[in-house]
């Protein structure tokens, strides 16, 4: 596995990630990894220490780690969030929507795709915590 | 009708485009059937037994009659001169290639047409009242609200992969035409203190363990709804099952926790999403809603019509509906001739069915969820030229309602999953009650039938419901009494052991001489067999 593909200015957070159970033990870690049936509430008391969050996509089809990123966004959620594992060029949008903002992809991406699929919708319809003006606001200034 | 603005058209362009290269990708061997899979389900295209099918959405069954003519276009050009209407409202073609269903995509689009989220693990077209707009119950339009919801659901970046897929259906009549408590999420428009809001029910749903839906909240406002859906929704992303596909579906959640917990879940949620603004503000409805303003009525038009030609007058008294402007009627097109494929269309009688909506309805169409097409508003004194148009082509069937307005699902003629034939029964049982006279007095009788326990053909809510099963090999159909999708709803039982396809044709038969034996007057079949329940029936049957 290569570097993340990183949105951010900051570039990728190195140290790596412990599991959930570990973290709410030993409280000094900065990253965190998520799994898909966890909990992501139990992170909001630590956000302001976090410097990344990993959720794990075992598989494509398991979409509860968009509420994930959605919720630590939406609690103000600064560090790094990164998606991990089964993440396909074609997920990347939606993810990048609600939130993730780095990819941890199993299997390589194209990087010439990947930046057809992020430019290919020019404004969404749902208002995100991504900043983008959803189309609603646009019609109504 | 609602019109795409510049912002609407370029996302369903740039899903045209987003597709072609999916498809593309898919064809080079870049992507895996695995991981292309969800992707063209998320555009309507699915691989059934004998090619792919593809699912074109009509949202919340309303379209012009250019669209209209589009579909028959696509039938022509891209299938075999034939389109299938389906119980959600939409249009299924059977015969697609898949290299040219981009090229299908991109036809559609240039009328306001895609087929976005027809299948897959996401929100699902939103269905309606079929009469919305026309009907004289109902408090308000509900296809503002439909549409509100069209474009929030449409590539929403978090339900796109949710545990099962999710359907919601919203009227505004206390008269239930779209079996909206069988859905995910019904709701019902209702007015508190001259507001207009919407209440709530959520865990519906037919498939292998059929469900009503309990009411989660009495009153959401429409500044809220969105919020309040994405509250819903967010509560079932996290903790719907994954475990199992068979029980991913959000009435098993409901079940399982209890519809006051979901309720007190979605409570809390909504509490925080509700902080974020993501609610679009009042002016986007009312732009929405402009869109559905009533046409043009014609005033002081008289309502007499003259039924001196017999036929005529038998459409009539079947397939038309009071409408709410005096002068004007909703006329059904039964698309279940005795004989034929219930659901099924010519790409002819596609477009003679276009044609005489702008002719005579204000350019509109209606598909209903019991696969029949509606001219919601067309003037009374039109009404025999339409009829007449409509019986040279074969589409004047008088029996809305009746026994041979079968739902029945394509079945083991094309569906991959199917355990049975649906469309050579539904033929059968409208040939046996063929006579008009006969199927008149029976009256109002619900039947549908589906392939397997997947219920497409919604099944659980038939007055009568078939189930087609596999026993050790060979076609076997259960026979099911008392459903109902309508606002008396209930779920249908099994009778007892299954059938052969002739078998239970007769069963019906004696199904039927059973309730005319026993019926009190203004009973329908579903009521008398609620009253004396199953019994005289079983005996009839099996006795
Ligand atoms: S009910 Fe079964 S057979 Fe019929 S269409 Fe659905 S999945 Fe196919």
């Amino acid at each position: 596995m290569g570097d993340p593909l990183t949105f951010r200015t900051d570039g990728a957070h190195e140290e790596p990630a412990v599991t959930l159970d570990s973290f709410l033990d030993q409280s000094n870690a900065t990253a965190v990894r998520l799994e898909p049936g966890e909990d992501a509430r139990a992170l909001l008391p630590y956000l302001d220490r976090l410097a990344l969050v990993e959720v794990a996509f075992p598989a494509f089809r398991d979409g509860r780690g968009y509420s994930a990123a959605r919720i630590l966004r939406e609690s103000g959620y600064t560090g790094e969030l990164r998606a991990q594992g089964d993440v396909l060029v074609d997920q990347l949008a939606y993810m990048r929507r609600c939130g993730f903002d780095s990819f941890a992809p199993e299997k390589p991406l194209d990087p010439a795709v990947v930046k057809t699929s992020l430019e290919r919708y020019e404004h969404p319809y749902q208002a995100t915590i991504d900043g983008r003006a959803p189309i609603w606001k646009l019609r109504h200034g | 009708m609602y019109q795409y603005d510049t912002y609407d058209q370029s996302a369903v362009d740039a899903r045209v485009e987003e597709f072609r290269d999916q498809v593309a990708r898919r064809l080079s061997g870049a992507l895996s059937e695995d991981q292309f899979k969800p992707l063209r389900l998320m555009n309507g295209l699915y691989l059934q037994l004998h090619a792919y099918m593809l699912r074109v959405a009509v949202p919340y069954g309303t379209l012009s009659g250019q669209q209209m003519h589009m579909l028959a276009h696509i039938a022509r050009k891209y299938d075999r001169g034939y389109g299938h209407f389906t119980t959600r409202q939409n249009i299924q073609y059977n015969w697609i290639k898949l290299d040219e269903a981009p090229d299908i995509l991109a036809e559609l689009a240039t009328v306001e047409m895609h087929a976005i989220q027809t299948s897959g693990n996401c929100i699902r077209n939103i269905s309606s009242d079929q009469y919305a707009g026309a009907a004289a119950d109902e408090v308000a339009d509900p296809r503002p609200w439909a549409e509100l919801l069209r474009q929030w659901s449409s590539f929403h970046p978090e339900f796109s992969y949710l545990p099962r897929k999710f359907k919601i259906c919203v009227i505004a009549s206390a008269e239930d035409r779209a079996a909206m408590r069988l859905h995910d999420i019904g709701i019902e428009l209702v007015k508190r203190d001259g507001v207009l809001g919407g209440r709530i029910f959520a865990g519906g749903g037919m498939g292998r363990t059929p469900m009503i839906a309990p009411e989660i909240k009495d009153f959401v406002a429409a500044d809220d709804l969105l919020s309040y859906l994405e509250a819903a929704l967010r509560v079932y992303n996290r903790h719907g099952r994954r475990d199992n596909i068979y029980k991913a579906r959000i009435k098993i959640l409901i079940h399982e926790i209890g519809a006051k917990e979901y309720k007190r879940q979605v409570e809390e949620e909504f509490a925080h999403v509700k902080t974020l603004g993501i609610d679009p503000p009042l002016a986007e409805f009312d732009r929405i809603a402009a869109f559905f303003a009533p046409p043009a009525w014609e005033q002081g038009l008289s309502d007499d019509l003259d039924l001196s030609d017999p036929d005529f007058r038998l459409w009539v008294d079947q397939n038309v509906i009071a409408h709410q402007t005096p002068g004007y009627a909703i006329a059904n097109i039964s698309l279940k001739p005795i004989g034929g494929i219930p659901g099924d269309a010519s790409a002819d009688q596609i477009d003679l069915m276009a044609d005489l909506a702008t002719r005579y309805s204000f350019d509109e169409l209606r598909v209903t969820h019991a696969q029949n097409i509606v001219l919601p508003h067309v003037k009374k004194a039109d009404l025999y030229t339409i009829w007449q148009a409509l019986d040279e082509a074969g589409l004047a069937t008088a029996n809305l309602d009746l026994i041979s307005d079968i739902i029945a699902c394509p079945g083991l003629d094309y569906c991959s999953l199917a355990n049975a034939r649906s469309i050579p029964l539904a033929q059968k049982i409208g040939q046996r009650f063929a006579d008009p006279e006969r199927q008149r007095d029976l009256g109002e009788l619900k039947l549908k039938i589906s392939g397997c326990i997947n219920a497409c053909g919604h099944h659980h809510a038939g007055h009568i419901g078939i189930l087609g099963v596999d026993r050790k090999g060979t076609e076997n159909y259960q026979l099911l009494f008392g459903g109902s999708g309508a606002e008396d709803v209930s779920l249908a039982k099994i009778i007892g052991p299954g059938f052969s396809e002739d078998g239970v044709v007769d069963a019906i038969e004696k199904a039927t001489d059973v309730y005319k034996a026993l019926r009190t007057d203004g009973e329908r079949f579903v009521d008398t067999y609620r009253r004396v329940g199953m019994d005289p029936f079983k005996e009839a049957i099996y006795g």
